[in-house]
């Protein structure tokens, strides 16, 4: 214990000295997270969409309404899901012969006026309330798990590979420290490193941009740091053998640039090919940045991300047996 | 005395390539073991199978008659010839990360006083020069009071000065009776500080003993040196050897040398006389320069 707690020290006085990739760690996200917040702020549509649950009435006047766009829905709760998040203005479930409206949504109000003016089917009314989720609510915990991904899996692959190649894991196998410890005194380095930088660069941007956060941080927390401990383990894989920086340079890119398009950072994956998503799956980026998502957007607990916590802590599991049993000093 | 470490039929191949060749030998506790030869000749290789870091293709290593265990390690210290240092922490933490590592300790202000670290401690381990660095890397092979330390090339790169100070901190460690095995390719290092050396070359150890009885075996008297020069024959028959631009002369009488130098007329300028080391030693049982 006491031989990882040294290790452990020396490599964090490593990291906070090293002003240069301190730096970097913390602004780059950032910048990221203010330069999207700023390219889509404005240009909301001028059309109001309006959600269909079920069959209409043949003759149903407000669809013939110009300047309204007809979203069909199988499930009402989906719809209702939409409407909360202002992605739609007002739902017709017409299997329940009701209409919803988000009374937080000026464009919701205006549409239920033109809906309650034209002749058609009484419905009944029915309220949801959300407020407004903005690019940048949805983009912040794609960018925080990104910056993870990368800090996880440069920061702990590229150093002991460049220990590797320049003698400091040498000099360590000739004292009696165990391999074993060396992973852990990494893992738990960088573990509370990515922790801290990513609360100060959700705190940093939220002081600015007053994020939507509908789920508790605690719950947030415990989800960011089982998807570190992942995304640690998936870089030990890469550093448990290579010799070359390079190399390792190469995979490590080959590995984390399809997580990070496909993995749902920036755009959602619905919509894509079936194959894609299924291959999205497999990424760990994906489960974090759903599961976040789901807490700060729709207020989810731990128990409703629990299959994405699941598959989360196997995948940690596996990669971090992997690394473990591939490890060399040389 | 008994030996603290022995190696016996040690083999090690990369490939095809044979660098240790069957090689057994034993080392006395609280001496100076010097492994001398040539860049390649399979020193580092040598050591670096007794310090338990490679493993060998054949043989055995016994540290004080027991195969290398699990707490070696614990026992020995280890200076590597190309080491990294970690980055962005000073010498001082150096020192207790190490220190840390180990369940034996030496008190870190005497290895401090010993290496001379007190005016460096602060300093980031970049920034330190080669020398300093070289004192460093000894004092972390000597944080868990070893009882046998391995130094490979500790030297090289460092200025003459630097080399000099280095020596007499290897002088103080072997004055406490710890037992150094140390590999170098100076000669004037082994003699200055070795008791017993084997030189190798090829894999092999092709002589074995301490300094002085090396040369009082293979030389018996001094080297006459002349400059080699196209038009000037050999001036007589007799032990006359020409290496590079010299010829070489070994001479039991240097007086009678000189006399038979100029009878035959030989132009004595240029002309020095030098008293074997063991350079000359590993020139005359390989034909080949140390630094070649």
């Amino acid at each position: 214990m006491r031989k990882l707690l040294a290790l452990l020290h020396a490599r964090n006085m490593e990291f906070l000295r090293d002003r240069a990739t301190l730096f970097w760690n913390l602004v780059f996200p950032l910048f990221l997270v203010f330069g999207f917040a700023f390219a889509f702020s404005g240009g909301t549509d001028y059309l109001f969409k309006v959600g269909i649950v079920g069959a209409a009435p043949e003759d149903e006047a407000f669809l013939q309404e110009e300047y309204l766009e007809f979203v069909p829905y199988d499930e009402s709760d989906r719809a209702a899901e939409k409407l909360r998040h202002h992605q739609i203005d007002l739902v017709i479930d017409f299997d329940s012969g009701s209409y919803l409206v988000n009374r937080e949504s000026p464009k919701g109000s205006a549409v239920e006026k033109l809906l309650l003016a034209s002749p058609g089917s009484a419905l009944e009314r029915r309220e949801v309330s959300g407020k407004a989720i903005r690019y940048v609510d949805w983009l912040v915990p794609g960018i925080i798990g990104m910056n993870m991904m990368f800090s996880c899996i440069f920061g702990v692959g590229w150093v002991i590979v460049r220990y590797r190649k320049n003698g400091v894991l040498k000099r360590l196998k000739a004292t009696p420290v165990r391999a074993i410890q060396f992973i852990l005194a990494q893992l738990f380095s960088r573990l509370y490193i990515v922790l801290i930088t990513a609360t100060i660069v959700y705190a940093g941007s939220n002081l600015i941009l007053d994020f939507i956060m509908l789920g508790s941080y605690l719950d947030l927390l415990a989800v960011t740091a089982l998807a570190t401990l992942c995304m640690i383990s998936f870089g030990l894989i890469f550093a448990s053998r290579l010799k070359s920086e390079e190399l390792a340079d190469g995979l490590m890119n080959l590995a984390t640039w399809p997580m990070m398009v496909f993995s749902g950072v920036f755009f959602s994956m619905e919509g894509t090919p079936q194959v894609l998503q299924w291959i999205a799956r497999a990424f760990p980026l994906t489960h974090y940045i759903e599961a976040a998502r789901a807490i700060m957007l729709d207020g989810s607990g731990l128990v409703q991300v629990a299959p994405n916590l699941m598959i989360l802590a196997l995948l940690s599991a596996l990669f971090l047996g992997i690394s473990a049993v591939s490890f060399k000093w040389e | 005395m008994s030996s603290i470490i022995r190696v016996e039929e040690l083999s090690r191949k990369y490939g095809n390539l044979t660098a240790v060749d069957h090689i057994s030998f034993a080392i006395d506790e609280g001496i100076c073991f010097g492994l001398l030869g040539p860049n390649g000749a399979g020193k580092t290789t040598t050591i670096e199978m007794m310090e338990g870091i490679l493993s060998p293709t054949t043989g055995t290593i016994l540290f004080r008659d027991q195969p290398i265990g699990a707490n070696f390690h614990e026992r020995v210290g280890i200076q590597f010839q190309h080491t990294a240092l970690q980055e962005f922490i000073t010498v001082e933490e150096t020192l207790k990360l190490f220190s840390a590592l180990y369940m034996r300790h030496r008190d870190l202000e005497e290895v401090i006083e010993i290496c001379s670290l007190r005016d460096i401690l602060k300093q980031d381990n970049r920034k330190l020069s080669g020398g300093q660095r070289q004192r460093l890397l000894l004092a972390l092979a000597l944080v868990n009071d070893p009882e046998l330390v391995f130094l490979d090339e500790p030297t090289t790169g460092l200025d003459p000065q630097a080399r000099r100070n280095f020596w007499s901190l290897i002088e103080k460690i072997r004055a406490e009776g710890k037992t150094i095995i140390l590999t170098t390719h100076y000669m004037d290092e082994a003699q200055e500080l070795c008791d017993d050396i084997a030189i190798m070359d090829h894999g092999h150890i092709i002589a074995r003993n301490s300094p002085e009885k090396l040369l009082s075996a293979h030389f018996d008297g001094v080297l006459v040196r002349l400059p080699w020069e196209e038009s000037q024959p050999l001036p007589f028959p007799g032990n006359v050897r020409r290496i590079n631009n010299h010829i070489e002369i070994h001479s039991r009488d240097v007086d009678r040398t000189l006399h038979e130098l100029i009878h035959a007329g030989v132009h004595l300028e240029g002309l020095s006389i030098h008293t074997p080391d063991l350079e000359d030693l590993f020139l005359k049982l390989t034909g080949s320069s140390l630094r070649n």
